[in-house]
């Protein structure tokens, strides 16, 4: 598949740690001018952007929080004037308040290009017409991506949030052959197609890219099955621009940072620590071309790993793996941190356990300790003692094996949660 | 073709340049723009080698050149143009530019190729031809610029860096010389540009960078930069004559 901009999707890596550097500088060097809130930081903590030598030196400045954002709202953090600015946004609201994003000219000329970058990795080329059923509104999403398939050259259909009957008579009839769009809207569209008894193949679909919101091998499948398409992962985070921060290739081994304009860190979420390359931990990114709203080691909250190795497309751009959790749900027991997704995807892979479960935090003799109550299939309660015993135990041999926590696991009712409810819970009983 | 990484370099007590990276790619031409003062001659002068550098890294071709003296860096392929021209009033135009092949001549060339690249000159400022025995003193600023330029390329340079060639100079002769700039890119020469003129600099560039007080402070393609509305407030000013208007 095409690569939008090869000069800067396949330099060397020397090429790019000099870029690198030098974006990083600049960057550095503007905020410190800037941007009171960095420029304080800075201070504190003894730096001089004009000391700072190389990438290594970003570890002596302290992470940037969504709840610091938060606090600077609406226009604390902004490196331009607002006269400068011609676009403003906001990032999806986790509780708090929305963190609003500026763009100047440059940011949204950057931006369709990145977002340019994704869209062909995904596929999309100019003989397509993309129908974008993302929402275009103060959320970013809807936009990026039209900047990037207008600037491709695609036929662009902005039909952003509408109803599926109203996606659906315009997929058909504007015979759009690829689909953006949330993966949960692209599955109300399969449901939608599925309901109304319509054959994919009286469509004219044949690429999606979906991006914002977690999604998983399973859902591919039943994506590209039931939509006849191939579907690709793009990662959008407004804070940081939206989407066109990183997107998947035809290799399908990850997801390509666009690391030219964001330099990516993986650090181990309770500590802060840097992980190294391969590791899997929560992605800190810096900004390095954005103008309006430039970032220092912002934490993203997204739980991923990098790979460095060049791709076998030709990308030389370090590869993100799909994000699969976020540090928002992190659970600490006794100094051992883990996710709930890691006790799913333990339970998804054994006969009998269903991915429901309750994570109960208690505390017995001054120790704090996991209780994992799972549900079970209906026939297991009838499968007798030793069967439901052997489960028990391998749960809990394969927790202690993977997450280096030693739990106690007890079957229970299929009925246990109620209709609708999370299928994972975590209580906290200490 | 040229990566510098955190180049620092001063005079006496004063700090002009702090951690400085910039690169220039093969072919491209790439510009340097920011107000008087900011650092831009102290950059080109600790790059050709006439002031040595005190920290930092300047990679040409991947060795490292920093500290070289400057007739060395002539010899591996770097000439600079100097700011105000600094011909030689009292020679004629072609004592000049022989004068600019003398580290060529020095490493072989004979008088055959000294008079292929006067050759070249010539074809590119036909200018100079016409005036190659008048003094270079009686010359006007542009033509001044023209065979500082020719003394520049007489090395045969793969990366010519020009200090403020259009400073002083009327906006057609500042076109004609970036013309010229324009086309040593086509013959395949790599081109840094240090310029007071953001805008006629950015228009002939593929990148550039904005240095302040010493410090660079955006990078970007010139395209970019040309319609950034903090370049464009800070260095493309109603005070700015726009010389291709």
């Amino acid at each position: 598949m095409t690569i939008w901009d090869p000069r800067n999707e396949t330099q060397p890596r020397e090429d790019l740690d000099q870029l690198q550097l030098e974006r990083l500088q600049a960057t550095l060097n503007r905020v410190h001018r800037s941007v009171a809130f960095y420029r304080r930081r800075f201070e504190e903590q003894r730096f001089d952007p004009g000391d700072f030598r190389s990438l290594a030196d970003l570890r002596r400045l302290p992470f940037t929080t969504r709840a610091e954002l938060a606090a600077h709202h609406p226009y604390g953090l902004f490196a331009v004037p607002l006269r400068e600015v011609v676009r403003l946004h906001a990032s999806t609201a986790t509780g708090a308040r929305p963190v609003v994003v500026g763009h100047t000219t440059r940011d949204i000329r950057t931006w369709g290009e990145l977002a340019a970058r994704v869209l062909s990795a995904g596929g999309v080329t100019r003989d397509d017409v993309v129908q974008i059923a993302f929402d275009y509104g103060i959320f970013p999403d809807g936009f990026g991506f039209h900047y990037g398939a207008e600037r491709i050259g695609a036929s662009v259909i902005p039909t952003s949030a509408a109803r599926m009957a109203h996606q659906l008579e315009i997929a058909r009839d504007y015979r759009s052959t690829v689909l953006l769009a949330p993966p949960s809207v692209a599955r109300s569209f399969a449901d939608h197609l599925a309901t109304e008894r319509i054959d994919p193949k009286t469509l004219f679909l044949r690429v999606g890219v979906f991006s914002s919101e977690m999604w998983g091998e399973p859902l591919r499948r039943d994506l590209e099955s039931r939509l006849m398409i191939r579907a690709a992962d793009a990662y959008s985070i407004g804070e940081v621009m939206g989407p066109g921060v990183a997107g998947e290739c035809a290799e399908r081994a990850g997801l390509h940072l666009q690391e030219d304009h964001f330099l990516g860190e993986i650090v181990d979420p309770a500590t802060g620590e840097v992980l190294p390359a391969g590791a899997t931990g929560e992605l800190v990114l810096t900004t390095l071309t954005r103008e309006a709203f430039p970032l220092i080691r912002y934490r993203t909250g997204d739980l991923t790993r990098l790979d460095p190795a060049p791709c076998a497309c030709g990308r030389t751009l370090a590869r993100m793996a799909r994000v699969a959790g976020r540090t928002d749900d992190m659970i600490s027991v006794r100094g051992v941190h883990f996710f709930p997704g890691q006790v799913a995807a333990i339970l998804t892979a054994l006969e009998g356990a269903k991915p429901r479960f309750v994570l109960a935090l208690q505390r017995e003799a001054g120790q704090d300790l996991l209780e994992i109550r799972v549900e079970v299939s209906e026939g297991m309660f009838f499968d007798g003692m030793r069967r439901q015993q052997q489960l028990v135990d391998e749960i809990g041999r394969r927790v202690q094996e993977e997450l280096g926590l030693a739990a106690r696991v007890r079957l229970v009712d299929p009925r246990t949660a109620a209709p609708g409810e999370s299928p994972v819970r975590v209580v906290d009983e200490r | 073709m040229l990566k510098v990484r955190n180049l620092e370099a001063g005079y006496g007590p004063l700090k002009v340049l702090r951690q400085v990276s910039l690169h220039v790619s093969a072919g491209e031409i790439v510009t340097l723009i920011g107000a008087n003062g900011a650092g831009k001659s102290t950059l080109l002068r600790a790059l050709s080698g006439l002031l040595a550098p005190r920290g930092g890294e300047v990679l040409f071709d991947g060795a490292s050149i920093r500290g070289l003296p400057a007739e060395r860096v002539v010899g591996l392929g770097i000439a600079l143009v100097p700011e105000g021209r600094q011909v030689f009033a009292a020679m004629s135009v072609e004592e000049n530019l022989v004068l600019g092949g003398y580290v060529a001549a020095r490493r072989g060339r004979d008088g055959e190729g000294t008079a292929r690249a006067l050759d070249q000159i010539y074809g590119l400022f036909p200018i100079l031809r016409e005036r190659c025995a008048q003094l270079a003193g009686t010359l006007s600023g542009g033509e001044q610029q023209m065979l500082a330029m020719g003394r520049a390329l007489m090395t045969d340079p793969r990366l010519l860096m020009m200090d403020e060639p259009s400073m002083g100079l009327a906006p057609l002769v500042v076109r004609d010389i970036f013309r010229a700039v324009q086309r040593l890119r086509e013959e395949g020469r790599t081109v840094l540009l240090v310029e007071q003129n953001a805008r006629a600099a950015l228009r002939i560039a593929d990148r550039g960078y904005v240095i302040e007080t010493g410090r660079l402070v955006l990078e970007g393609e010139a395209g970019f930069l040309l319609r950034d509305r903090e370049v464009q407030r800070a260095y493309l000013g109603k005070g700015y004559r726009d010389v291709w208007e």
